[in-house]
């Protein structure tokens, strides 16, 4: 298993505030790892911090081996990463077609596209050839996160960083987004997810860390984690069975 | 690439089509306000003269504004030494026409070569000016508008000084080139030659601009950057330099305007870019800052309303822009055209 992602010790202040109190975390290569805990326990920290654009003031991080704390923002995502934020990120007045094309970074225009990855992203998300000539801003909550996760595959990227994509939405389209989420993983995509939805992770995740007061208090294999209720129940407070 | 399944079903089952995401209410406006000011103003050459007069006035605020709204838009900066590039680009207005004077009194195409060269100096000299104040005093102040607004400020009456240094305290006459003096007749009404080649200028920098920000890639980073710059550089690009290029080719404009501005003025004085300035705050606010299209109908509101109002209550047009602005504000707190996401 080849680390893809490393960050050892990171520390990270927003102003004032020490949020992350030196975290570790490895994420394999070709598997998705899910970042769980409680709210305010770090994990967009975590994945901000990874992407430049919160200063890491301790640690290290290491992707591919190179070290990238601190590197400018679009020198991170340029080495092959790509970040989903929270808020999803999407440029409401541009339409979806837009918001594609500006997150193909090779591609001028629509023409340049590649056009047999768009009709894969397309059949995992057919609403969006539907409203491609769309202002973003138009599409549902559901349909805003399936653009925010198609820009961030448009183009291979050796690592995705996806925060929350289940927040807000109905169950339904959350199953919608575990079944491209589980195309994307049968690609053999290295995926950083930060989900609070137990089941969507127990779903997707080979491994998991799960973080507590900026620190990562456990890691190991999703399958041990989604067996143990007595460990849910410590590390995140919840059990599994309270969700079926 | 393997062929996915289908697994958005529940999402685009019964979704409905979005309607149209363009909002005419503004166009509209400014139809009603021309087609309301026809009986008002009583006589159809004499409201036709307005308007033309009016829409050729609001082209030039367009291209002097344009700049403004672009660098509020994308780099959230105030600055309010836009009106330095302006004076600039008038004041080499003076200095490239004064020189190619007796060329230019030639014939029409001669006096357009002379103003077309006069716009070129002139955007050249403001774009280098534009890329020195960017960098010496509007890069340390990013994100702190009070600041930027002290700073930039300062920078502008520095800038008048040095203009003084150069061109004299005095205004200078910018006197039309003799083939542009006079107007055109269509029945009674009076149509300025100037403002003719004002308005081709203008709706020519406006289809330029329109093309630039849909059409290119770069017009889509611009576009993105002023709704969330953030997510820009977390796609990969480096906004910074966008920033630059955009306060470069705003100043650029605002030096071209000058251009124009000065021409229409017909005199130029180092206090001129302190007196545009609060017409384009004026107008970019009108317009929802950072819009482009606010930025354009904005500015022929103000052209047209400035025109009708001198004609109709001359007294009330003293004050026309400041009630323009309160009532498009009373109708939309942001403006005509808000940027979302912001």
């Amino acid at each position: 298993m080849t680390a893809l992602l490393e960050l050892r010790g990171v520390h990270t202040h927003i102003g004032a505030y020490h949020i992350l109190h030196g975290v570790d975390l490895v994420v394999p290569e070709g598997q998705v790892t899910m970042l769980l805990g409680r709210n305010g326990a770090g994990k967009t920290t975590t994945l901000r911090t990874i992407m430049g654009l919160w200063g890491a003031s301790q640690g290290s991080i290491a992707f591919r081996g190179q070290a990238i704390a601190n590197r400018p923002t679009p020198e991170i995502a340029a080495s092959g990463i790509a970040y989903v934020p929270e808020s999803m990120g999407i440029f409401s007045d541009l339409t979806v077609k837009e918001n594609i094309v500006l997150a193909a970074r090779s591609a001028r225009h629509e023409g340049e596209l590649d056009r047999a990855r768009l009709q894969w992203i397309f059949g995992l998300f057919p609403a969006l050839q539907k409203f491609w000539l769309y202002p973003a801003g138009k599409l549902s909550g559901g349909q805003k996160q399936m653009l925010a996760v198609a820009r961030a595959i448009c183009e291979p990227r050796a690592l995705i960083l996806i925060d929350e994509p289940s927040k807000g939405l109905a169950p339904s389209i959350i199953q919608n987004l575990i079944g491209a989420l589980r195309e994307l993983k049968q690609q053999k995509t290295t995926i950083l997810l930060v989900e609070q939805n137990f089941l969507m992770a127990r779903a997707l995740g080979d491994t998991v860390a799960v973080m507590d007061d900026g620190r990562v208090v456990h890691s190991g294999a999703m399958a041990e984690l989604a067996e143990d209720e007595g460990l849910q129940q410590r590390l995140l407070g919840l059990s599994l069975g309270a969700h079926q | 690439m393997s062929s996915a399944s289908t697994v958005a079903a529940a999402a685009d089952a019964p979704v409905a089509i979005p309607k149209s995401a363009f909002d005419w209410k503004p166009f509209l406006l400014l139809l009603a306000l021309v087609a309301a000011a026809l009986p008002a103003v009583g006589s159809t050459s004499s409201w036709l003269t307005l308007t033309f007069a009016g829409l050729a006035m609001g082209l030039i605020i367009f291209i002097v504004s344009s700049g403004l709204t672009l660098v509020f838009g994308l780099m959230d900066v105030l600055n309010f030494g836009h009106g330095l590039f302006i004076a600039i680009g008038a004041f080499v207005a003076t200095s490239v026409m004064g020189g190619m004077g007796a060329f230019a009194d030639q014939g029409v195409l001669q006096t357009l070569l002379a103003i077309f060269a006069a716009m070129l100096v002139a955007m050249l000299g403001a774009g280098a000016v534009g890329w020195a104040f960017e960098r010496v005093i509007v890069r340390p102040v990013y994100g702190q508008h009070l600041k930027q607004i002290l700073i930039t400020m300062g920078g502008m009456i520095v800038g008048e000084e040095l203009i003084k240094v150069i061109w004299g305290p005095l205004q200078i006459a910018l006197p039309m080139p003799e083939p542009l003096r006079g107007a055109f007749y269509l029945g009674d009404a009076a149509i300025e030659k100037y403002r003719v080649v004002a308005a081709v200028v203008g709706l020519a920098v406006f289809a330029l601009l329109a093309w630039t920000l849909s059409r290119t890639k770069v017009g889509l980073l611009i576009r993105a950057g002023v709704q969330d710059r953030e997510m820009v550089e977390a796609l990969g690009y480096r906004i910074r330099r966008l920033f630059v290029g955009v306060f470069v080719a705003g100043s650029a404009l605002a030096g071209m305007g000058g251009v124009m501005w000065g021409l229409y003025q017909q005199s130029v004085s180092p206090q001129i870019g302190a007196q545009v300035n609060i017409l384009i705050f004026i107008v970019i606010i009108i317009g929802g800052l950072g819009s482009t299209l606010g930025c354009f109908i904005g500015a022929l509101l103000v052209g047209l309303v400035a025109n009708y109002t001198g004609f109709l209550a001359p007294k009330v047009a003293l004050f026309s822009n400041i009630a323009l602005m309160v009532a498009i504000l009373l109708w939309r707190p942001q403006g005509l055209y808000p940027v979302t996401s912001r």
